[in-house]
């Protein structure tokens, strides 16, 4: 048993992969609880697909990769911003036709390149195996920055998140706010990408938060439970894709989802089993109250 | 539109209580709302006196949700000046308290009681900062005064209709404001809640601060509020919360959706458009005073 925990550790490319992997989580976990609440998963699958065209650049140009998705993503998440703003046509469409057409653009200019790219490909897809200890540091310094950003204005935020009107009377500049998730997620996604890839990433965000969501009623309690899952998932994930080789990005996203079901049939606040259970003992409350009654 | 203008008489829309002259809250000059499609306020001139206790009353549609969030800095107007307790909106808008309509509300959204009532601090708090002693004792004031404090940790939607409201109200409360806006604060809510709400309005006015409200409840606005504000587009007339009882301005304000039926020393007021979640058809009648 120790054996098969520590084996896989004796690897410098799974010792990587694992913090990489739990840092990504973490900062995951933490931007996703906003991105769930505020509706926002749509927005985080569009930017991450629209980071594609801007690693394909930065290659084409020679400049450091992350540097091309940075800007690609925050730019792109800072435009639907505007375009939520304006409002001339449904959100949702508008984002649609963002999404598909950057992801579009960033594909014919992967097909100008002759050859085989395998960054490229493990951007797409997603490869934390491959991660060196420079893109570590480069995850722990974007990251880091993105959790002390939120640390300082957690009470602003969630304010604003909850209800906008309100917080924008009391002095409160929503749409400075508005601008700053979305550009905090913008650099999530992008810190993201290298370890699950642009196709998955929205899994990473989405799905710790939501089973958060499942399970607690308080906001910051959701927030620990999205970090909790995306840490074992990570963890889980990862050994899983050790031992079974397997893609390591795709596993570390099935744990996440498998325990969202888990969480979606068995939590005690909502879930569909015990919820029924719960349901069928108050009939029988009742079915034994009913006679009293009639007497 | 004259004609009706006139019918109110001259100056309209001096609110002012019995001891003038008194200091100002809201001063609106002329002021043009609305949004895109559609223009809500129309060259609306609005004075509210501080410690004003006041319901603008209209049908839907007649701007009075426009009207809160021009005076919240929320929506800024086509044209025309907004002077709020002396400055700009948004310039003291830590001193202005905002609550919404409840169907603008997520209430699934994963918070507690304490939490919602804890955010009227938060612009007094301050970036980066936790919560001090004298926020937590304003927000257990606030509860207390609402009757919520047994309910600190519940999740917000699992509360009844009426303990949303409270509290939002501690939400505002808590913020110590000047100016309290709120939108429908008492629609839809049981007796017992409405009346504790507007007790407690009635003591912040009484205290000098501001309350203006809009309200669907015609009843209401003639029991509980001091002033009161017709409003369709634009304020038709402005005055003493009795002229709530005025047939000819409810009809100024209402059109054909209202009638008004003498019954002895009573009026009573069919408004059958005041209730949005009301089956089409369905009416409903309120005494207008005792």
């Amino acid at each position: 048993m120790v054996d098969f925990l520590v084996g896989p550790m004796a690897y410098g490319f799974m010792q990587r992969g694992l913090v990489a992997a739990i840092l990504v989580g973490i900062v995951c976990a933490v931007m996703g609880a906003f991105v769930v609440l505020r509706g926002l998963a749509f927005i985080g699958d569009a930017v991450s697909h629209a980071a594609f065209p801007g690693l394909v650049i930065a290659y084409m140009l020679g400049i450091p990769l992350y540097i091309g998705g940075a800007v690609a993503a925050v730019g792109t998440a800072l435009a639907i911003g505007a375009v939520a703003r304006r409002g001339a046509l449904r959100f949702d469409t508008a984002v649609g036709v963002l999404f598909a057409g950057t992801f579009a653009f960033g594909i014919v200019l992967f097909s100008t390149i002759e050859g085989y790219v395998a960054d490229l490909f493990s951007y797409l897809l997603g490869n934390v195996l491959g991660i060196t200890f420079a893109d570590i540091i480069q995850i722990a310094i974007l990251g880091g920055v993105v959790l002390l950003v939120v640390a300082l204005l957690r009470k602003e935020l969630l304010y604003a998140s909850f209800d906008q009107a309100g917080a924008a009377a009391s002095g409160l500049p929503v749409v400075t706010l508005d601008y700053l998730l979305l550009g905090l997620v913008g650099v999530t996604i992008v810190v993201s990408i290298q370890a699950v890839g642009i196709i998955m990433v929205v899994a990473m965000l989405v799905t710790p938060a939501a089973t958060g969501q499942l399970l607690v009623d308080k906001f910051w309690d959701l927030v620990k439970i999205a970090i909790a899952v995306s840490i074992v998932s990570a963890v889980t994930g990862l050994y899983v894709s050790f031992y079974l080789n397997v893609a390591s990005g795709a596993s570390i996203v099935l744990v996440e989802t498998l325990l969202f079901a888990l969480a979606l049939l068995f939590s005690p606040k909502s879930g569909w089993l015990v919820g029924r259970r719960r349901g069928r003992r108050a009939e029988e409350l009742q079915a034994v109250a009913r006679p009293t009654v009639d007497i | 539109m004259e004609r009706e203008r006139d019918r109110a008489g001259a100056p309209l829309s001096a609110i002012a209580p019995l001891s003038a002259p008194a200091a100002i809250a809201v001063r609106l000059r002329q002021v043009t709302a609305g949004y895109s499609a559609r223009i809500a306020l129309d060259e609306v001139d609005l004075e509210i006196a501080v410690g004003s206790l006041l319901a603008v009353i209209g049908p839907n549609g007649a701007g009075k949700s426009t009207l809160l969030k021009v005076i919240a800095g929320l929506l800024l107007p086509f044209s025309g000046t907004v002077e709020v307790l002396g400055g700009a909106p948004r310039a003291v808008a830590k001193r202005i308290a905002y609550v919404p309509q409840a169907e603008m509300v997520d209430w699934s959204f994963p918070v507690t009681v304490g939490d919602v009532v804890m955010m009227g601090r938060v612009p007094l708090i301050g970036i980066g900062r936790s919560p001090g002693k004298q926020d937590r004792a304003a927000v257990d004031a606030a509860l207390e005064t609402v009757a919520m404090a047994g309910s600190r940790n519940r999740q917000i939607g699992a509360l009844s209709g009426g303990q949303r409201r409270r509290v939002f109200l501690a939400r505002a409360l808590a913020a110590e404001p000047e100016l309290y806006l709120l939108d429908e604060p008492v629609t839809g809510v049981d007796v017992t809640t409405q009346e504790d709400l507007m007790r407690i309005l009635g003591a912040e006015s009484d205290a000098g601060r501001t309350v203006v409200a809009t309200t669907h409840d015609l009843a209401s606005a003639a029991h509980h509020f001091h002033q009161v504000a017709f409003m369709n587009g634009r304020i038709i007339a402005s005055g003493p919360a009795d002229l709530v009882l005025d047939p000819a301005l409810l009809t100024a304000t209402y059109g054909g959706h209202v009638i008004v039926l003498p019954a002895g020393d009573r009026t009573i007021i069919d408004d059958a458009h005041h209730h949005d979640d009301a089956p089409t058809g369905e009416r409903h009648f309120h005494d207008g005073a005792g």
